[in-house]
C-alpha cells in the first residue's frame, strides 16, 4: 500500500489560520434546562394552552406568575395534558395551608388541580406563582408525575399549596393546557422549560 | 416552539471568614425570574435569616407551611420589614433554602416562593413560604442578613437568572 507523509504546512496552507478551536466562532456551551416557549394571558380566555411539545427533554418545569379576572380573591389551576378532561384519568393530593390550617386532602379518579392564582377581588398587582414540574413527561411505558409548589399572598390572606397530581396515560406528553376559573388576565406570563437528562 | 438556553449563574458568594450580611447588588433586568440556593449556617446559637430587595424596610408579607419531625403547622405575617427565610432558626449545621423570585424585574408586586429544609439527626424541619413585595419597582439589590449573630465561614448563595423565551 502506497502511503503518503503529510506536513502541517501542507494543511494549513489555503486555510484561514488560528490558534484557537473556536477558529474565530462564538464560545457555545450545551445547557440542559432550556426555555420551549412562554405564553401570556389574553383577558378573555380561561386557558392558555402550549401545544407540539417535542419530546426531546427528560422533564418539563412550569413557572407561572398568574392571575384571574374572576370575582373572587383566589382561583385555582386545573392542568389538562394531551387535551384529556376525563377525570377518571387522573388522581391529586395535596398538602396545603390559608394561613391558619393545615389540609391534607387527596382525591382519586379526579382532575389534576395543581397552583393558585390571584383573582379579581385581590388588590391590584398582586399575582399568584407556581413552579409545576411533569416527570419523565415523554414515557409510553408508564403514567406521568405532576408536583407543583404554588401560593399567593395579599398581606392578610392567601395560599400555599404543595400538590402530587398524576396522569394514568402511557402516551407521551406533547400538550398542556392551564385551566382556570375566569380568564387570564394580561398580567400572567407561564413559561415552559425544558430540561435535559444527560 | 422557539428554543433557547436559559438558567445561568449571575453570582456566587462563599464566606471565607464570618460576615453579617452577604449582598448582590447591581443585579440586571435581564431574566424573567431569579432563583437564590443557599446553604448557610450561623456562627453561633441560633437565629432567623431575612432578606430585604432594594435596601427597602417595608411592603413585606408571607403565608408560611411548616413540618417539625412531629407535626404540621402554619401561619402568617403582614406588614413586615423583610422576606423571612426561616420558621426553624437557621443553626450551626447547614440548613438548605431555595428562593424564586418572579418577574423580579416586572411591574407588578413581586411574589416569592421559599424552601426550607435542615435535618440535624433528632431534629430539623421542612418549611415552605410565599412572600409578597409591595413593589412594583424591579429589584436590583438582595441583601441577607440575620436576627443576631453572624453567618458563618463556608456559607454559600449562588443566584441564578431564569430567562424565558
Amino acid at each position: 500500500m502506497a502511503t503518503s507523509r503529510v506536513k502541517t504546512s501542507s494543511i494549513l496552507q489555503g486555510f484561514p489560520k488560528s490558534r484557537s478551536l473556536l477558529a474565530g466562532n462564538a464560545y457555545f456551551q450545551p445547557t440542559s434546562y432550556e426555555s420551549i416557549a412562554t405564553l401570556s394571558g389574553t383577558g378573555a380566555s380561561t386557558t392558555i394552552s402550549f401545544t407540539s411539545i417535542p419530546s426531546t427533554f427528560s422533564h418539563l418545569q412550569l413557572r407561572v406568575l398568574g392571575r384571574s379576572d374572576s370575582a373572587a380573591a383566589a382561583g385555582t389551576i386545573t392542568v389538562y395534558p394531551n387535551g384529556d378532561t376525563t377525570a377518571a384519568n387522573y388522581a391529586r393530593h395535596r398538602l396545603s395551608t390559608d394561613g391558619a390550617t393545615v389540609t391534607a386532602t387527596g382525591t382519586a379518579s379526579g382532575v389534576m388541580q395543581l397552583g393558585r392564582v390571584s383573582a379579581g377581588t385581590a388588590a391590584a398587582n398582586i399575582m399568584g406563582v407556581t413552579i409545576l414540574d411533569i416527570i419523565d413527561y415523554a414515557s409510553t411505558s408508564k403514567y406521568k408525575t405532576f408536583r407543583s409548589l404554588s401560593g399567593h399572598d395579599q398581606n392578610g390572606s392567601g395560599d400555599l399549596w404543595l400538590t402530587s397530581g398524576l396522569y394514568m396515560s402511557l402516551t407521551a406528553i406533547n400538550r398542556v393546557d392551564l385551566v382556570i376559573g375566569g380568564n387570564w388576565t394580561t398580567a400572567t406570563t407561564i413559561g415552559l422549560y425544558g430540561i435535559k437528562g444527560a | 416552539m422557539a428554543a433557547g438556553a436559559t438558567y445561568e449563574p449571575i453570582a456566587t458568594q462563599t464566606l471565607a471568614s464570618a460576615a453579617a450580611t452577604i449582598t448582590f447588588s447591581s443585579i440586571a433586568a435581564t431574566y424573567t425570574d431569579l432563583r437564590a440556593t443557599i446553604t448557610g449556617t450561623i456562627s453561633t446559637g441560633t437565629a432567623n435569616m431575612i432578606c430585604k430587595f432594594n435596601g427597602s424596610s417595608s411592603g413585606y408579607s408571607y403565608t408560611y407551611l411548616y413540618g417539625s419531625g412531629a407535626a404540621a403547622s402554619s401561619g402568617r405575617g403582614t406588614s413586615q420589614t423583610s422576606i423571612i427565610l426561616t420558621a426553624n432558626a437557621i443553626q450551626t449545621t447547614p440548613t438548605f433554602y431555595t428562593m424564586d423570585i418572579f418577574s423580579y424585574a416586572g411591574s407588578t408586586y413581586k411574589t416569592i416562593l421559599i424552601s426550607e429544609n435542615s435535618d440535624t439527626n433528632g431534629s430539623g424541619a421542612v418549611n415552605m413560604f410565599v412572600e409578597m413585595w409591595q413593589s412594583t419597582s424591579a429589584i436590583t439589590s438582595m441583601v441577607f442578613s440575620l436576627s443576631a449573630s453572624t453567618f458563618a465561614a463556608g456559607t454559600s448563595i449562588t443566584l441564578y437568572g431564569i430567562k424565558a423565551a
